[in-house]
């Protein structure tokens, strides 16, 4: 139930992220000026925040998406449906903390 | 005490109340849809996330070279195309269905769907645009240009 929650919420979340990420992206048919201008805002320290935001569920989206396929296509899914979500847990901690450690580490070390 | 017979469950046939429909697999293909992107885009965004982020100086390093570096190869074109029109379409699948879950009266839920399907034809096609007709030495152009660039 609150997996399935988290599922959808993420899912809308990166969404709505994906097309203002498209329309940041196409500046670089705009001109240089204006991409670099632009997307210099996501290299400060409070979007960097909301970028591990970002980055976290997407990860949960993906682990959960697997597991979501793994339930509807093995013949176990189902019995073992619990099991998987807590290997959804545990993988996204593995992936996520060696990516905060590198990614905040940029973000916060001063350039 | 005489028998009373009764029918075994379900022997006469199952009167399901469904509607016949149109006989469209369209849902069904949906359904599988979701699956099978998913699976290719875990591939596709954890190596996005993996070159654009985590490689080098990171986030530090974006600019308007460094999407220039990445598009002058074929290769990082097809996987940002890929990219873009498997996500956008696994998304847009999957907020179409939130939007019959939650919005119950006709009309809002067309005008909303409306709206979702418009908004997500714009960026797919602005996207793929971008992709194809992207010019990583824009003439006039003097900061921030990929090194294969002829001085300005
Ligand atoms: C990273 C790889 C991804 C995987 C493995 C994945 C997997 C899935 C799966 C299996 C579903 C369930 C579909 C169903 O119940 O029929 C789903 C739903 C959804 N996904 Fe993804 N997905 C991924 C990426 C994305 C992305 C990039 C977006 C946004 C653009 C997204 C947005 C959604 C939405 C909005 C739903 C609907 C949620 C719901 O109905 O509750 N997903 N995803």
């Amino acid at each position: 139930m609150w997996s399935w929650v988290g599922h959808r919420v993420t899912g809308v979340v990166i969404f709505f992220f994906l097309l203002v990420h498209v329309l940041d992206t196409s500046l670089v048919r705009v001109s240089p000026e204006a991409y670099t201008a632009v997307i210099g805002a996501y290299k400060n320290p409070i979007m960097g925040l909301g970028e591990a935001g970002l980055v976290a569920a997407i990860v949960f989206h993906a682990f959960n998406g697997l597991r979501i396929i793994a339930v509807d296509f093995w013949k176990n899914g189902p019995k073992y449906q619990r099991q998987l979500l807590w290997g959804v847990l545990a993988l996204w901690a593995v992936t996520m903390i060696p990516f905060l450690i590198r990614h905040l580490s940029i973000v916060f070390g001063g350039h | 005490m005489s028998a009373n017979t009764i029918a075994s469950p379900r022997s006469g046939g199952i009167k399901y109340n469904r509607n016949k429909g149109s006989g469209s697999n369209f849902e069904m293909a949906a359904w599988l849809f979701m699956r099978l992107s998913g699976v290719v885009l875990v591939v596709l965004i954890f190596g996005h996330l993996f070159v654009n982020l985590m490689v080098g100086e990171g986030i530090h390093a974006i600019d308007f070279g460094f999407v220039a570096g990445k598009w002058a190869s074929p290769f990082w074109q097809v996987w940002d195309l890929a990219m873009l029109w498997l996500a956008m379409l696994h998304g847009t699948n999957g907020v179409r269905t939130i939007i019959n879950d939650y919005a119950e009266r006709d009309g809002t839920r067309m005008t909303l769907k409306t709206v979702l399907y418009i908004a997500s034809a714009v960026i797919i096609v602005l996207g793929t645009l971008v992709i194809f007709t992207f010019d990583p030495c824009p003439a006039g152009a003097v900061i921030d240009l990929p090194s294969f660039c002829p001085a300005p």
